[in-house]
């Protein structure tokens, strides 16, 4: 088996707080291999972004990595710091946000941007970094890259930013690329535009790409496998189409029957009760069992089970005839 | 419906305002502050000094009953050399115990710069309400004036209002107006940093949709402007108003050491220390030394509560 | 059934000019962004309205001057048979605008952090000098909470949990309509399915109308009667759901649909349409859709289409059939 490009293993992130010391991820473990989606989903706070912050060492003091290991192209990447860690980052890892205007700088023109970052991980003259900028505006879709070159951020609109920031993530060929909510911001029309371009690129180039959104739709069609990710742990991992359409934990299950869609025609939709627990008050044992129509004596008291024994962290998973 | 609700945690709203600011994040970085700790015991100290003056001060300095002129420039902690009484930080010219005009010098002090804040926070507020809230030439006049006010230094604006109105009372009211004249005359020469934080408070708590919640349930604008934002802008208002009341401290005794601010039948630590600082060069040190200390200790606590308070009120310095 | 609601030409036009002085200096004309322009619709009593558009498109806007918090430019808002714009009668108007009401979208903004629950809840009431003992925890108990959150403050809650508290203050003054701005944009699915199962309970038991704004056509198809679809200030489509999702018309409703992500749509691969949505300030010529049309034509580029009826459908566009 050919090692992955990403490997977590066991990941945990604590920051310590003055109501004790929280833990907003929570034994995660996930690879990607080369040119493979993976999907994370999860509510508001789950610790989607703080996973995927982790990995590129971004974390913000005093969160900080407690237990676990990630591993990059088979090197252990969690122990680097400072320099060592942001080199990686840029080359070895592209990130694309949010908000497209965090990631660029607002003085300097598109042009500069680029040529910069390609300059800094890859050994070509300046000339040619410079068009290699231009090739690769052209590639993200930017009508008139070469006259375009000059134009600063805020002279784009918010979609053509994030082209050029997946223009700025991919331009030194990283081999991973950490999408987190990458068209949360943007228009369904023009979220289609990037996704499909983000799919494309990555495809060409075998790139892995680790999407962080909370929207199913944006997963169903774009990922290859997903992790769910429910108050800090994994609930469930798997291939898309399996785990969308039979989930077998509870609260996958709970997740895909309330999208309007999966209750169409119907009066009501389907409700899971309740909310996250905040990380101050996390209950017992698993900790979806209280709002788990199936939760038993045994989810109220022991942690649900490792991720290693199944595809759902679940002491009774949903089986095929009880999702259908 | 009932049970698509998990009750939260019922402690939080149970319990009392004390215990509650207790247990909040407020009280608790200032626990693990020794500056403001210490700067807050100092403050407390000689504010409750200057409030019970009459029951602290062993004499009362401007009674002329308890006068004696005998006493006249006891050095500190020394036998009078006719009359044997000692006084703790000796006595001026007039044998008036130094102690005792801090103590009533304070309490002027920090009546005029308590007052003179207030009345600024007061002015500020509205005006920066006003000119938040509804924009337009409204704003463009207010703020404008606040532009020009702020290219003086603050010092010179208040001299000149205290010239003006000096000018407009009768000569046999002066000295009892000059206090009221005083805190005016500070008062507006402050008010512009509160207008400025209240308009920019205003203009974004405005956008939100609170307040468009409110407008909608046919609020009045002042209701709107003194019920909602006004809470929400208070935090920076008070930080600003602890450093303004070190700086107009500092700025009464200014004008009264140079003989424009509390005269002399009433005088503040400025006046005590214009009085002292004829007799420096004469060997009577402690009738400045004193004051000018209870002046610098006031003002540096204060103006480090201030800071405190500041950085403990912004989360994200935290 | 008669419309509730009735919006004739409604437009609104923004001034965006820079400040004078600015326009003097960069030889500058006044600059206008007309929001929204001459939209037609009707709501009928006890029915949920939707608008769909995309960003800038106008939805909050009209739901603003519905309300009352913005002024229309020009065109009438009729509510209850109620010309509001033009109405003498004030304690007419003022009766009409007790009935309606407004969700916002950001549950965070929306709820003064310095009040308490029951303040928040009761303040609609308390304006009018109306009774408010007991009020807000009941109001609570309809929207799932409980009494006994009334006293705290709306840190302590959850994003879906103050969404319910702010549709218990939009139902204190027992309004017949609200307006609901996207009431669930900000939320989770799984609790965005609690707030919308809400939403439905209350306009059964309560007999409310809704005009619903929201960008998700998901939503939309689960809970509208009639759609009205947006494109840059104008009403394009309108169309029961059913016929909507089944066989729009107008081309924008067609490319909405198609790149609307779908939860089924496994390993789908659409070659999206290109461009963006254009400046409002200066809109397209004719048809504000043509330059993004994959079927337009001259015409489309010279004349603004009008509004026709195709069956039950309404829609503006030169060349929908
Ligand atoms: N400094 C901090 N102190 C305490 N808790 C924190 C701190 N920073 C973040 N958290 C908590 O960590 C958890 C994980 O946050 P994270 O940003 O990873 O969530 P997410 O899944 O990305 O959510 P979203 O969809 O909102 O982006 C949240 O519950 C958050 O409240
Ligand atoms: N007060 C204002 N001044 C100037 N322009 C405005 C103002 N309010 C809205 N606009 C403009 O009017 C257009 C329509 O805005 P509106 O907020 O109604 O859009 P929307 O459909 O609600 O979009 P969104 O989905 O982003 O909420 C936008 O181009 C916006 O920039
Ligand atoms: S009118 Fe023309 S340009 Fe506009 S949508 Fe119809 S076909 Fe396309
Ligand atoms: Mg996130
Ligand atoms: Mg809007």
């Amino acid at each position: 088996m050919t090692t992955p490009v990403l490997s977590i293993r066991n990941l945990s992130v604590e920051i310590p707080t003055r109501g004790g010391v929280v833990k907003p991820v929570d034994g995660v473990s996930y690879d990607i291999a080369k040119g493979e989606i993976l999907g994370v989903v999860g509510e508001s706070g789950a610790g989607k972004s703080m996973a995927g912050n982790a990995v590129i060492g971004l974390l913000n003091p005093p969160a900080h990595i407690s237990a676990g290991e990630i591993w990059l192209n088979g090197t252990r990447i969690d122990p680097l710091q400072g320099e060592a860690m942001r080199r990686l980052r840029g080359k070895e890892i592209g990130m694309i946000f949010q908000d497209p205007l965090t990631s660029l700088n607002p003085l300097l023109t598109i042009g500069d941007q680029l040529a910069e970052t390609i300059l800094t991980h890859l050994p070509v003259s300046r000339s040619e970094a410079e068009k290699r900028a231009v090739a690769a505006l052209e590639e993200v879709g930017i009508p008139g890259a070469a006259e375009r070159i000059d134009s600063y951020p805020h002279e784009f609109s918010g979609g053509m930013r994030q082209r050029v920031v997946i223009a700025l993530a991919l331009c030194a060929e990283p081999s991973l690329v950490i999408a987190d909510e990458p068209t949360t911001a943007l228009d369904v029309s023009v979220q289609a535009q990037i996704i499909a371009l983000l799919k494309r690129l990555c495809r060409e180039r075998g790139t892995a790409v680790m999407l962080i959104t909370h929207d199913m739709g944006v997963i169903a069609e774009t990922a290859d496998r997903v992790a769910v990710m429910y108050a800090g742990r994994l609930a469930e991992l798997g291939d898309v189409r399996d785990v969308l359409t039979a989930p077998q934990h509870p609260y996958t299950h709970g997740l895909m029957a309330s999208t309007p869609l999966a209750s169409l025609g119907q009066r009501r939709l389907h409700q899971i009760p309740g909310s996250m627990p905040r990380l101050t008050q996390m209950p017992d044992g698993c900790a979806f069992h209280p709002r788990c129509p199936q939760a038993q004596d045994k989810c109220r008291q022991a942690p649900s089970p490792d991720l290693a024994d199944g595809r759902a962290s679940c002491w009774f998973p949903m089986m095929a005839e009880a999702a259908e | 419906m009932a049970e698509t609700s998990i009750p939260l945690s019922t402690k939080e709203h149970d319990k009392g305002r004390w215990q509650r600011f207790r247990e909040s994040d407020f009280f608790y970085a200032f626990k693990r502050s020794p500056v403001a700790i210490v700067s807050f015991a100092v403050v407390a100290l000689l504010v409750l000094a200057a409030v019970f003056a009459p029951l602290i001060a062993p004499t009362n300095p401007f009674d002329p009953a308890s006068l004696n002129l005998m006493n006249g420039f006891t050095p500190p902690m020394e036998p009078n050399a006719f009359t044997q009484e000692s006084f703790l930080m000796g006595t001026d010219d007039q044998g008036r115990d130094v102690f005792s005009t801090i103590l009533y010098g304070m309490r002027i002090s920090l009546f005029v710069g308590i007052s003179a804040v207030l009345f600024a926070m007061v002015l500020g507020i509205v005006l920066g309400l006003v000119s938040g809230y509804f924009g337009g030439w409204t704003e463009t006049i207010i703020m404008r004036i606040a532009d020009v006010q702020l290219t003086f230094p603050s010092i010179l604006v208040a001299m000149l209002i205290f010239g003006v109105a000096k000018g407009f009372t009768p000569v046999e009211y002066r000295d009892q107006m000059a206090i009221w004249v005083l805190i005016l005359a500070i008062g507006l020469s402050d008010w512009v940093q509160f207008a400025r934080v209240v308009r920019g408070a205003t203009l974004v708590e405005k956008s939100k949709d609170y307040v468009a919640a409110a407008r909608l349930i046919g609020r009045s604008p002042w209701a709107i402007m003194i019920r909602h934002i006004l809470p929400n802008a208070m935090s920076p208002v008070l930080v600003i108003a602890t450093i303004s009341l070190a700086l107009a401290i500092i700025a009464e005794a200014t004008l009264s050491f140079l003989g424009v601010g509390a005269p002399p039948t009433q005088p503040s630590l400025g006046t005590l220390i214009r009085i002292g600082q004829g007799f420096l060069f004469s060997g009577e040190w402690w009738i400045l030394f004193f004051p000018a200390c209870t002046l610098l200790g006031l003002a540096l606590s204060v103006n480090l509560l201030g800071d405190w308070l500041r950085d403990a009120l912004n989360p994200r310095l935290r | 059934m008669n419309a509730y609601v009735s919006v004739k030409a409604l437009t609104r036009i923004f001034d965006v000019s820079k400040p004078w002085l600015n326009r003097i200096i960069e030889r500058r004309q006044k600059a206008f962004l007309t929001a929204v322009s001459e939209v037609d619709f009707q709501i009928e009593e006890r029915t949920t309205y939707a608008l769909v558009g995309e960003s800038g498109s106008g939805k909050s806007t009209i739901g603003r001057m519905l309300v009352g918090l913005l002024r229309p430019s020009d065109g009438e808002v009729e509510v209850e048979g109620v010309n509001l714009a033009t109405e003498t009668n004030a304690d007419k108007v003022a009766e009409v605008r007790s009935n309606i009401q407004m969700i916002f979208q950001d549950p965070y903004a929306s709820l003064n952090p310095r009040w308490r629950v029951r303040d928040i809840i009761a303040e609609p009431v308390a304006a009018r000098g109306g009774e408010t003992e007991g009020l807000a925890e009941r109001l609570l108990q309809q929207v799932g909470l409980h009494a006994s959150d009334a006293g705290k403050y709306p840190h302590e809650f959850s994003g879906g949990q103050r969404q319910r508290i702010c549709i218990a203050r939009a139902l204190a003054s027992e309004p017949k309509l609200i307006v609901c701005d996207e009431p669930t944009s900000a939320l989770d699915v799984s609790v965005q399915a609690q707030v919308l199962n809400l939403m439905s309970d209350l306009k059964d038991d309560l007999g409310l109308t809704y005009l619903l704004i929201t960008h998700d056509l998901t939503v939309v198809r689960h809970m509208a009667d009639r759609i009205g679809v947006l494109y840059l200030g104008r009403l394009v489509e309108e169309a029961d759901p059913k016929v909507l999702f089944e066989t729009p018309k107008h081309p924008y409703t067609q490319m909405l649909l198609d790149a609307a992500p779908r939860t089924d749509g496994f390993g789908r691969e659409v070659e999206p349409s290109q461009g963006e949505i254009p400046d409002p300030i200066n809109p397209p010529s004719g048809c504000a859709f043509h330059p993004r049309c994959p079927i337009a034509t001259d015409l489309c580029r010279c004349d603004r289409p009008v509004q026709r009826k195709i069956g039950d459908t309404v829609v503006a566009c030169h060349h929908a059939t």
